[in-house]
C-alpha cells in the first residue's frame, strides 16, 4: 500500500501542506495583480526576492527562515517601488521598468550569492536552493511561519476588501471618494511580495511568477464577480499545489516546483476551453449554432421566394448543397417545414425535390417579416 | 597587440562580456523602444526547454544546432503568447507569464527524467559562468580562442548586420507600424526575425552570463540610452558604450570582492543607468526638477 504509507510520510506532509498555503495565498492576491495588468510584477519582485533572502543570511548568519524572509520582503517592496517610481517619473514604459527591477536586482541578489559562498561559511547550504525552490526541505516551523504570512495577508485583504475593489476597478472614483489611492495600490503591490516568499521554499523565485498569473487566469474564465474569482483562485491554487506535490512524491525525483506549475497550467488550458459563457468550445459551439440558423432561414427564404414566384415546384436547390446546408436541411425536415421526394431518374446530387409545407411557408413569411422589420 | 589580447584571460572575459552587452543591447534597442521588453524574460527562460529539447535529439549542448533550436524555441514562446492573447480571454502579460514557467517547468522536468549524468544544468543555464570560457576553446589562426568569444563575436555581427541592412524599416516600423504596414512594409515579419535573433543572442549568452543576466544586458543599456537621447543611431553608440564600460568596471569589482563576475558586471549597467536617470541632460531626474523650478520663478515673474 505505497499510497496509504506516502500519506503518513512526514516529508509529504510537509510538502503538501506548504504547497496547499502557497496556493491559497497567490491565488487571492495573483487575482488583483492580473485584473490590476500587473501580472509580471509578481516576477520581478520574486527574482526580486534573491538579494533579500542573501542579506538575511548575511545578517542573521545562518540559513534561518524568519530573517531570510523579513529580507525577501524588503528587497521584494523595494523593487516593486522602485517599477513605480521609474515607471512616473522617467519616460520608459511599464514593462522597461520591470525588466530594470527584475534583472538587476537579481545580478545583486547573484553577487550576494557567491560573495556568501566565498566567505567560506559552513551553514551556507541548501542558500541557492531558493533559485528552483526545494520543497523536500520544508521544515514544520517553515509551515508555521508560511501559515502565519498566508493568514495575516488573507485577513488584510478582507479588511480592505471594498477599497481594493474600487481602486482595482475605477480608481478614478476612489479618488473622488476620497480613498487614498496610492496607498492602496502601493499596498496590494507590495502584498505581493508576501505571496513571494511563501512561495520561495515550494516553488522558487524563478517559476514563482506562474503561481501569481496561473490561478488567477484560470479563475477569472469561471466567474464575472470578485470574489467568487478570488475564492476560485484559491481553490485552483490549492489544487494544483496538492496535486504538484502528490505527483511529485509519487514519483521518482522528479521536481515539485515545476510540477506544481504544470498543474495550474494544465488547469488554466482546460478553464480556457470549457468554462461556462467565456470557454473557447462555448464560444465555438455559439458560432455553430448560429451559423446553422443562418442556413435555416436562407433556405427558407430562398424556397419561399422561388416557389411563389415561380409558383411550381422546385428540382434543383437553387444553392449548393454543402455541409452546413445539408444538416440545416435535415434540421427543417424534421421540424416539418420541409418535405422531400425522391425522384430516382435524376443525380443524387439534385436527387431530391424539397417542398414547404404549410407549417414550413408560415415559418418562411415570419423570418421575412423579421428581415424586413430589421431592414426598414 | 592580438598576442598581448590572446594570452590575457582577463581581456578575453571582459571582450566576452562586452559582447554579450552590444549583441544584446542591439536587438533590446528595438524592444525597449516597442514597449516589448519582458519578451526577452519569456525568452531567455523558455530557452532552457529549447536547450534540453535539441540535447534530447543531437547529443549536443552548444553550436549551430542550439543556435537553431533557440530560434525556433523563441518562436514557439511569442507565438504561444500571441495565441494566448489572441483569445481575447487573457490579457498580453498575463499571457507572458504563462507561457514561460510552464516551457521552463517541462525543460526541468524532462531534465530530471533524462539528463542526470550530463552536464547542463538549470543552475548553469540560469546563471552562467563567464569566469569560465577559457575552459572550452578553439583553434583560430594559431591562437586560442574561447569558444565564447567566437559565437558572441558571430552573433554581434549577424545582429549588426541585419539593423543595418534594415535599419530604414526597422525604424519605420518601431515608431509607426501602421504606415510601415500601409506602405507594404511587413512590421510583423520584421518583429519576428528580432525575436529570432534575440533568441539567438540569448541562448549564445547563456553560457557566458546567463539566462536571466541576459535580459540585464538586453534591457538595461538601452533604456539608459532612452533617457539620454532621441536619436535612434545613438542609442546604439550609447547601449555599447555602456556595456563595454560595464564589463570592464564589473570585471575588475568582480575580482577585487571575489564575487559572480556575469552578476557584477549586470549591476554595473543597473549602476550607469541610475546616473543616466538622475543625470540625464534632459530626461534626468536633476534637469527636470531644475526646469520646473525654472519654469515656477518665470511663472512668478
Amino acid at each position: 500500500m505505497q499510497w496509504l504509507s506516502i500519506l503518513h510520510d512526514y516529508t509529504f506532509q510537509n510538502v503538501v501542506i506548504g504547497a496547499a498555503l502557497l496556493g491559497l495565498i497567490s491565488g487571492p492576491l495573483g487575482s488583483f495583480a492580473v485584473l490590476r495588468r500587473q501580472s509580471l510584477l509578481g516576477d520581478a519582485i520574486s527574482h526580486a526576492a534573491l538579494p533579500g533572502v542573501c542579506l538575511g543570511f548575511i545578517i542573521a548568519g545562518s540559513r534561518e527562515m524568519g530573517s531570510i524572509i523579513v529580507g525577501a520582503m524588503v528587497t521584494g517592496a523595494l523593487a516593486a517601488l522602485l517599477m513605480l517610481v521609474l515607471t512616473r517619473m522617467s519616460r520608459l514604459k511599464t514593462d522597461a521598468s520591470i525588466g530594470i527591477c527584475l534583472s538587476i536586482f537579481f545580478a545583486i541578489g547573484l553577487v550576494l550569492l557567491t560573495y556568501i559562498q566565498g566567505s567560506n561559511n559552513a551553514s551556507q547550504g541548501g542558500l541557492e536552493s531558493f533559485l528552483f525552490g526545494q520543497a523536500a526541505a520544508t521544515l514544520r516551523s517553515d509551515l508555521w511561519l508560511m501559515g502565519g504570512i498566508t493568514l495575516f495577508s488573507l485577513t488584510l485583504l478582507g479588511a480592505l476588501w471594498k477599497q481594493a475593489k474600487l481602486v482595482t476597478f475605477d480608481p478614478e472614483f476612489a479618488h473622488t471618494v476620497g480613498l487614498p489611492v496610492s496607498l492602496i495600490e502601493v499596498l496590494l503591490t507590495t502584498m505581493v511580495t508576501l505571496a513571494v516568499v511563501v512561495g520561495l521554499q515550494m516553488v522558487g523565485v524563478v517559476l514563482m511568477a506562474a503561481m501569481i498569473v496561473a490561478p488567477a487566469v484560470a479563475a477569472r474564465q469561471w466567474s464575472r464577480h470578485l470574489g467568487a474569482m478570488v475564492f476560485i483562485a484559491a481553490g485552483v491554487g490549492v489544487v494544483s499545489g496538492v496535486s504538484g506535490a502528490s505527483i511529485s512524491a509519487l514519483s521518482r525525483g522528479l521536481a515539485t516546483g515545476p510540477l506544481i506549475i504544470l498543474s495550474a497550467s494544465i488547469i488554466v488550458l482546460i478553464s480556457l476551453a470549457i468554462a461556462p459563457q467565456r470557454g473557447l468550445l462555448w464560444g465555438l459551439l455559439q458560432h455553430l449554432r448560429q451559423v446553422s440558423q443562418l442556413r435555416r432561414r436562407q433556405i427558407l427564404y430562398t424556397l419561399y421566394k422561388t416557389q411563389s414566384t415561380r409558383d411550381q415546384e422546385v428540382h434543383n436547390l437553387p444553392f449548393r448543397l454543402n455541409f452546413s446546408a445539408a444538416i440545416a436541411l435535415w434540421q427543417l425536415r424534421r421540424k416539418g417545414f420541409l418535405v422531400s421526394q425522391k425522384t430516382p431518374c435524376l443525380p443524387m446530387s439534385a436527387g431530391n425535390r424539397w417542398l414547404l409545407t404549410s407549417l414550413g411557408v408560415r415559418e418562411a413569411q415570419s423570418v421575412m417579416a423579421e428581415l424586413n422589420g430589421k431592414t426598414t | 597587440m592580438l598576442d598581448v589580447f590572446f594570452s590575457s584571460i582577463e581581456l578575453q572575459i571582459m571582450a566576452v562580456g562586452a559582447l554579450v552587452g552590444i549583441a544584446s543591447s542591439a536587438v533590446g534597442t528595438f524592444l525597449v523602444l516597442r514597449g516589448n521588453s519582458m519578451l526577452t524574460d519569456a525568452i531567455s527562460h523558455s530557452i532552457v526547454f529549447g536547450i534540453v529539447i535539441v540535447w534530447l535529439l543531437t547529443h549536443q549542448q552548444s553550436g549551430w544546432f542550439q543556435l537553431v533550436g533557440a530560434a525556433l524555441t523563441g518562436l514557439l514562446t511569442v507565438f504561444l503568447t500571441e495565441l494566448l492573447a489572441n483569445t481575447k480571454r487573457v490579457k498580453q502579460d498575463a499571457a507572458i507569464g504563462l507561457v514561460f514557467p510552464a516551457l521552463f517547468s517541462i525543460g526541468v522536468l524532462l531534465l530530471n527524467l533524462y539528463a542526470n549524468d550530463v552536464h547542463i544544468d538549470t543552475h548553469t543555464v540560469l546563471l552562467g559562468e563567464i569566469g569560465f570560457i577559457w575552459l572550452d576553446t578553439t583553434t583560430i589562426a594559431g591562437y586560442n580562442v574561447p569558444q565564447a568569444l567566437v559565437s558572441m563575436g558571430i552573433v554581434t555581427a549577424i545582429n549588426y548586420l541585419f539593423i543595418i541592412l534594415f535599419y530604414k524599416e526597422l525604424k519605420l516600423a518601431t515608431f509607426d507600424p501602421a504606415l510601415a504596414k500601409t506602405l507594404g512594409f511587413a512590421p510583423s515579419i520584421l518583429f519576428y526575425v528580432l525575436l529570432m535573433l534575440t533568441s539567438t543572442t540569448a541562448v549564445a549568452a547563456f553560457d557566458a552570463v546567463g539566462a536571466v543576466l541576459f535580459i540585464a544586458f538586453a534591457i538595461v543599456p538601452p533604456s539608459a540610452a532612452y533617457l539620454l537621447t532621441d536619436r535612434l543611431w545613438l542609442m546604439f553608440l550609447i547601449g555599447a558604450f555602456i556595456s563595454i564600460a560595464s564589463s570592464v568596471t564589473g570585471y575588475y569589482l568582480a575580482v577585487r570582492w571575489n564575487v559572480s563576475i556575469g552578476g557584477m558586471m549586470a549591476v554595473m549597467t543597473g549602476a550607469f543607468f541610475v546616473l543616466a536617470f538622475i543625470g540625464g541632460p534632459r530626461y534626468g531626474i536633476v534637469s527636470q526638477k531644475i526646469r520646473r523650478m525654472h519654469a515656477r520663478r518665470a511663472n512668478a515673474l
